[in-house]
């Protein structure tokens, strides 16, 4: 019994399911999600519609499901959904025209629950990377995403760092950003050395944090502080 | 090319008051930003307008204290079927319209 304790003590956040960062958003960015009028994440989804239709549709049909899947390994690599949206056009990493598709194909699985299907042994880097302490901080992922998830940091309260809603209007950015320009975002408030966009560090990351999020609906575009 | 979201209702009766929403992609830059060291010029939308069945129903004027992105939203009195004819107009003298049907019954 003393050992439960224990145990329930230290390890809330093993025990307990999954929670989007939605649930530890106030009513205000709610609303704003919700309606599809108001999130201003919409009009990233509306000119990716009309991006995939000019340089896309002639050979993808319905894009519905695909960002469950992702991102997976390729021939060893992590590859991230931005990645494959750029398989045929180099664009600009963070240009509204990747955002607008990635945001347009992660739209059409609003709702699906992330699946990727990948072995256990195939997350080991990227989750080595998110228990690995960085940066003057000296802080891994794992300290604030998953210990004092629901505390807060200043002012804002710490979520569990979960992927679901990306890309994702920020408030904060007044625009719409992918998962690396947030990741990039943590390891600049770490004083650690901030990977470029497209890094293996970052790929492996993401990846990890998809396997980590299986079973949570994809909110894209989601709106956060 | 400018992109905006306009959301009409539906099912509108002659002589009813109807919501209109619109939320129109811009940066609204303050001028006050800076980029890797260097200011960003400032650019937001100052005058917007619409006209409904050609005459002009709302007018606002925006300036820097608005968020990105503006959502605006106001209420007028429908009365026959017509479009509603966004138009706005930035500091860099950037022109964009939208346009919307209101389908009255």
């Amino acid at each position: 019994m003393h050992r439960l304790l224990l145990f329930l003590l230290f390890f809330p956040t093993v025990l307990a399911a999954q929670r989007s960062g939605l649930d530890y958003s106030g009513d205000e960015v709610r609303r704003l999600q919700a309606s599809d009028i108001e999130n201003p994440g919409m009009l990233w989804v509306d000119q990716g519609e009309r991006l995939f239709k000019q340089h896309c549709a002639s050979c993808h049909a319905s894009m519905k499901g695909v960002a469950t899947r992702y991102p997976r390994r390729e021939d060893g690599k992590a590859v991230t959904l931005e990645q494959k949206i750029r398989h045929q056009r180099p664009m600009q990493w963070e240009s509204d025209e990747l955002l607008a598709l990635t945001a347009y194909v992660a739209h059409q699985s609003r709702g699906e629950k992330g699946s990727i299907s990948i072995a256990e042994n195939e997350i080991d880097k990227g989750r080595t990377e998110y228990f690995r302490r960085r940066g003057r901080m000296n802080l891994a992922c794992t300290h604030c995403h998953d210990r004092h998830a629901g505390g807060k940091l200043g002012a804002e309260t710490l979520s569990e760092g979960q992927p679901n809603g990306y890309p994702t209007y920020r408030l904060e950015w007044q625009k719409l950003g992918s998962l690396q320009r947030r990741l990039r975002a943590c390891m600049f408030g770490l004083h650690a050395e901030v990977p470029a966009f497209g890094d293996d560090l970052l790929n492996e990351l993401e990846l990890y944090l998809a396997w980590r999020a299986k079973g949570l609906p994809i909110e894209a575009p989601a709106v956060r502080r | 090319m400018a992109i905006a979201r306009i959301q009409v209702p539906s099912g509108v009766n002659p002589g009813d008051v109807v919501e209109i929403r619109v939320v129109i992609q811009h940066p609204m830059e303050t001028g006050y930003r800076r980029e890797q060291g260097q200011r960003v010029k400032r650019n937001a939308i100052h005058s917007l307008a619409c006209k409904y069945d050609g005459s002009e129903v709302f007018r606002a004027t925006l300036s820097t204290g608005v968020a990105a992105n503006p959502y605006l939203r106001f209420f007028m009195r429908a009365k026959q079927t017509g479009d509603l004819d966004f138009w706005w107009l930035d500091d860099d003298d950037v022109e964009g319209t939208a346009k919307a049907r209101l389908v009255v019954a």
